[in-house]
């Protein structure tokens, strides 16, 4: 019966998978993840859940070029001395770094808003988080679908 | 890397006071993200704008920390108030310790 070393042999295969999963998890490593944008939104706000809205992002849905992918976003805020936007934080969840931008204002500026040209290595999430100046955060997120990546490659 | 790194900006050179106006920049740099390989496989280091700053008289109005995710020859555009006739400062922090600079007088008529 050739039932043993069927066995023996599934066993070995089982062992080369697992460590194969291994390999591949540390190689996996060097890519961000989701969760990273979860522990940086965490530690700008100071814990707080930020709340959606008066944030207006202005994403492709579609870009052809991961490489050159326009984005503009547009915060709604009196910017005055005592009530401004004090920064925005633009993540993008799959590339190798997920920190795309940081925004500092100031009341000085009319308001917040701007357009930049950014990578994105895949398909996937952009997230823009705006702290006011009394410490309230805001969160918008918009899915892009990339057809050529940029970064690395 | 390209030979020289000029920046641009572009912007009115008159405006009413209080007047909001868009200031356009873009300044030409490969922004090489530190991720990508040559020929031989080899990793490309580093090498971005990782700054960048807005100033009125001497005082800074806006700035931003820029990222490897932020694309070759970046443009950048946001607002300012011209609350009196004065001098508009833009400056680019390159990874090497560089820096860039352009200037707009702006008057108020």
């Amino acid at each position: 019966m050739a039932s043993l070393s069927d066995a023996h042999t599934r066993r070995v295969f089982l062992k080369l998978t697992a460590a194969g999963a291994i390999t591949l998890a540390t190689a996996g490593a060097a890519f961000a993840n989701p969760a990273d944008v979860e522990t940086l939104i965490q530690k700008m706000t100071g814990g707080k859940k930020p709340s959606e809205g008066r944030i207006t992002l202005d994403l492709p849905t579609i870009a052809e070029n991961g490489l050159v992918v326009p984005l503009g976003f547009d915060v709604q805020s009196p910017m005055t001395e005592n009530d401004y936007v004090k920064s925005v934080h633009i993540f993008a969840e799959s590339n190798p770094n997920v920190q795309v931008a940081d925004y500092t204002f100031t009341p000085l500026c009319p308001k917040a808003a701007i357009q930049v040209r950014m990578r994105l290595a895949q398909t996937q999430r952009v997230t823009a988080l705006a702290i006011m100046s009394n410490g309230d955060a805001y969160i918008a997120r918009k899915e892009v679908k990339v057809t050529i990546g940029g970064c690395g490659g | 890397m390209a030979l020289t790194v000029t920046p641009r900006v572009r912007m009115p050179k008159t405006a009413k006071a209080g007047d909001v106006v868009e200031v356009k920049t873009l300044i030409s740099h490969d922004m090489e993200s530190g991720y990508r390989k040559d020929s031989t496989g080899k990793l490309i280091p580093r090498h971005i704008i990782n700054k960048f700053t807005a100033t009125f008289d001497g005082q800074e109005i806006f700035s931003v920390d820029w990222h490897p995710a932020i694309s070759a020859n970046p443009y950048q555009s946001f607002y300012v108030r011209v609350p009196k006739t004065g001098l508009f400062e833009f400056t680019w922090f390159d990874d090497n310790g560089t820096t860039y600079k352009a200037q707009q007088q702006v008057t108020v008529s």
